[in-house]
């Protein structure tokens, strides 16, 4: 391998955000005809590495070559020229314009929609793409918008592609297409880097793998002679257990009553249509469904956040007693117990403030109790204290804005948070959305001990194998509806996949 | 009944100051900059350009030369374009490069800009020794209100469509053109992309700084220049402090009125202009004044109006662009 010239050389790349080491020192190659995972924890650096890449930041340190030549990249403009292209986490798209308007921007010449749609078109033929060049991106899919950033790329004749987590919002259905789209790129002979956190992607696509830890690179591996245990070790620089535990349920008793529920959006959209389950202390439930099939709606019904047209929901307590939720205040509903952790895609948009610090985030929740006048700064000071040390958040100290933590930390907070009220049921939407592996078993041990504590846990999630691993029970959305509810111990993710995408699973 | 052949000529002399300032500021919002200081750069404007008037003509009656016509325009107007365009590169410094707030920027440019006017408006009006107070440029101005000789011989037609100064054909001309560039341009294609989401911008290799000062440079000379024409033309070249009154905001009101679009601008500058004097031409009586006050609200009710329908109809290409009034900084974190 050593006598190839590598598409890309990085050679002791350094980056600091103030006083931050988001990278140091970074030395990789990529090359042309081959797969390269990008491993790391958040906040380890591999956005920031690639972004400079890409020319949204620029190297402190160090130098870039591209295919032997030194090169400055200053500019996302540079990067093009240079043939390289990165598809971002977040979508760099305009919500108003087309497809097509969205792939020509910032190129020169004259603007002529025509032409770039039938260039659009002969992409697509090429890589197997469905795309309408004349669709806005608002009316498009997380796939689609997914795949017009592909096109976008390709479009301007990159031959190396960088992908960051371009399965985090996807189907099994809709990773297998993208995948088979950049195996033919890969044959294509262009370099491709794909930076994800699951690592049955990691093995089933990369050729070789590549670990950042802390912002330092730690080595490189081909694929094939690693596992994932192995991986996970580099990653985090110790020893870690990759198996969620699934205690059996413990005298489970019915908890939460869902009967006919259905729920219209503001716009008169139906966004669940005639939901009935049944959560029960001491069990995870899982709900699994492809993102805005009416996850959100369905755990604010719950929490008194969402008016509901019809049906019932039923707080179950343990002598059989039960009370509807459906018309009570949030706060009453959470002073029942019910506690709700949802965490958005911009993880800051619900339930923490991002100007405010650590402690002050924890008074959101207790800022009523007490009757003096003041409030009390001293318990959630403790809480807040609590929360940083048991969940290893890392932080500058306690009277830091959340808004400057990385995204992981910041949902270590907010779940911590929500765990510490000590909740009789436990809702909780995306709670990993977005962490690395370690993290997100943090985080997953968690709420396996609540579960132990006979809490009700309803857990959405995005990544179908660890709702597989986690939960007690699957109930799969679709489109609004109950698709089916399956045992977590005997689910089979061909099957769950289809049912996502279709009500009952049928073919 | 309202004679329209009298009215709409009035109505279009009432907006084509309108219809400077609102293409001027639909501009700089679709780069994303919320300029609420274009009252005061319409001020600035049309002190610039009064300042510039004044000096020319007591040059002329020092030397006692002929005006020329070409420098009688010239002068004005370019030192009303080298005004507003210091205001908005004031406006793009505090808020691009410094990333200020916005809102706040623009509240002060206003406050500033209407000081300034009057503050010099008021030297010049010392300097002149009228005992009014006021200064009247009335050489200079003819120039600027010169409508087509044979304009009043084609009766109602030439009232309605060629009775005005070349000012007000240069707006609609502007207007037009602004709206070309916007809908068909690489350029108004970037600049769009800028207000709405300058991160993808910033990703896609357009540089959003120089778009941002482009923009809100251009809006505001634009704008400055529905300043100049109301001194120079609309008011016959009397400089009176404050008669400028509260036209900036409704320029700003129009913005939204027209969903960003300059050519619709084009036709709503003229209602607003006609809804701006309506009351003169509704009979109220002299024991109901006070309706004269209501009818005067009427073109802030209609936007009003507007806000609330465009809202409702939630139709994603009539809202602000996604960006309006936000800093961008490429690497926040």
């Amino acid at each position: 391998m050593k006598d190839r010239i590598p598409a890309v050389k990085l050679q002791n790349i350094s980056k600091h955000f103030g006083p931050v080491a988001a990278n140091s020192h970074v030395n990789m190659d990529i090359f042309r005809g081959e797969i390269l995972s990008l491993l790391g924890e958040n906040g380890s650096g591999k956005t920031t590495l690639m972004n400079m890449l890409s020319g949204i930041y620029y190297p402190d340190e160090g130098e870039i070559f591209v295919d032997g030549n030194p090169v400055t990249i200053a500019s996302p403009r540079d990067a093009f020229d240079l043939g390289i292209g990165m598809v971002h986490q977040h979508f760099k798209l305009v919500d108003v314009l087309t497809a097509a308007e969205n792939i020509v921007l910032g190129l020169d010449g004259k603007l002529d929609i025509k032409n770039a749609t039938k260039k659009i078109r002969e992409i697509c033929d090429k890589y197997g793409f469905e795309v309408d060049p004349a669709q806005k991106i608002y009316d498009m899919s997380v796939s689609q918008k997914q795949t017009v950033e592909i096109v976008k790329v390709l479009y301007r004749g990159a031959e190396i592609l960088i992908l960051d987590e371009p399965t985090a919002v996807l189907t099994p259905q809709e990773t297998e297409k993208l995948f088979a789209v950049l195996r033919k790129m890969k044959e294509d002979n262009k370099a491709i880097v794909i930076i994800t956190h699951k690592m049955h992607e990691v093995e089933s696509l990369s050729d070789r793998v590549a670990v950042l830890r802390k912002g330092e690179y730690i080595g490189d591996m081909i694929t094939k002679e690693t596992n994932a245990e192995e991986m996970t070790n580099m990653m985090v620089g110790r020893k870690v257990s990759l198996n969620i535990k699934r205690p059996d349920p413990v005298n489970p008793k019915d908890r939460i009553r869902v009967r006919d529920l259905t729920v219209r959006s503001e716009d008169g959209v139906i966004k669940l249509d005639n939901i009935n389950f049944t959560a029960r202390s001491g069990e995870i439930l899982g709900i699994a469904g492809i993102s805005g099939c009416g996850q959100k709606e369905l755990l604010e019904a719950i929490a008194g956040l969402q008016p509901v047209e019809t049906g019932s929901i039923e707080y179950v307590e343990d002598d059989g007693s039960y009370e509807q939720l459906i018309g009570k205040d949030p706060k009453k509903i959470r002073d029942m117990g019910v506690s709700l952790s949802f965490v958005p895609e911009d993880r800051l948009g619900m339930g923490l403030v991002g100007n405010m610090d650590l402690v002050e985030n924890m008074m959101l929740r207790s800022f009523e109790n007490g009757s003096s006048p003041f409030t009390d700064r001293k318990a959630p000071y403790e809480l807040a204290k609590n929360v940083v040390e048991e969940l290893d958040v890392v932080t500058p100290g306690i009277s830091t804005p959340v808004r400057r933590l990385s995204g992981g930390n910041v949902q270590k907070v907010l779940v911590g948070r929500e765990i510490a009220s000590a909740p009789k049921v436990l809702l909780t939407a995306y709670a990993v959305r977005g962490l690395d592996i370690n993290s997100s078993y943090t985080i997953y041990d968690l709420i396996n001990k609540q579960k132990e504590a006979g809490v009700a846990v309803i857990f959405v999630g995005e990544d179908l194998d660890v709702l597989m691993e986690l939960s007690d029970r699957i109930l799969v959305l679709c489109g609004g509806k109950v698709s089916g509810i399956v045992d977590g111990r005997t689910a089979d993710r061909a099957q769950i996949g289809l049912m996502m995408t279709r009500v009952g699973g049928s073919k | 009944m309202i004679n329209l052949a009298l009215l709409i000529p009035k109505a279009v002399v009432q907006g084509i100051p309108l219809l400077y300032g609102s293409t001027g500021e639909i501009l700089t919002e679709k780069s994303g900059n919320l300029n609420l200081g274009i009252p005061g750069v319409m001020y600035v404007g049309a002190i610039s350009g009064v300042i510039g008037a004044f000096f020319y003509e007591q040059g002329l009656s020092k030397s006692g030369a002929q005006p020329n016509g070409f420098l009688a325009i010239m002068i004005p107007m370019l030192c009303c374009l080298l005004g507003s365009l210091l205001m908005g590169l004031l406006y793009c410094f505090l808020t691009v490069t410094l990333r200020a707030n916005q809102n706040v920027t623009g509240l002060a440019m206003t406050t500033f800009g209407v000081g300034f006017g009057n503050f010099f408006g008021g030297s010049l009006i010392k300097i002149s020794g009228a005992d009014v107070p006021s200064i009247a440029l009335s050489v200079t101005s003819k120039y600027f209100s010169a409508s087509l000789p044979f304009a009043d011989k084609l009766g109602w037609f030439g009232s309605i469509f060629l009775s005005y100064g070349f000012l007000a054909y240069l707006a609609i001309l502007i207007a037009v053109f602004a709206a070309i560039v916007l809908k068909r341009t690489r350029t108004g294609l970037h600049l769009r992309a800028v207000g709405e989401n300058p991160a993808t911008a910033d990703s896609a290799g357009i540089n959003v700084t120089m778009f941002k000062y482009g923009a809100t440079c251009i809006g505001c000379m634009i704008a400055g220049l529905g300043g100049l024409y109301y001194v120079m033309d609309y008011a016959c070249g009397v400089w009176s402090n404050d008669a400028f009154g509260d036209r900036g905001w409704l320029a700003i009101a129009l913005v939204i009125f027209t969903i960003w679009k300059p050519d619709i601008a084009v036709f709503a500058s003229i209602l607003f202009g006609g809804l701006y004097i309506v009351y003169l031409y509704i009979p109220t009586g002299m024991e109901h004044m006070e309706l004269q006050q209501l009818y005067k609200m009427i073109p802030y009710v209609v936007t009003l109006i507007v806000l609330v329908i465009t809202s409702m109809r939630n139709k994603r290409e009539d809202q602000p662009p996604a960006s309006l009034g936000l800093p961008y900084f490429r690497e926040e974190r």
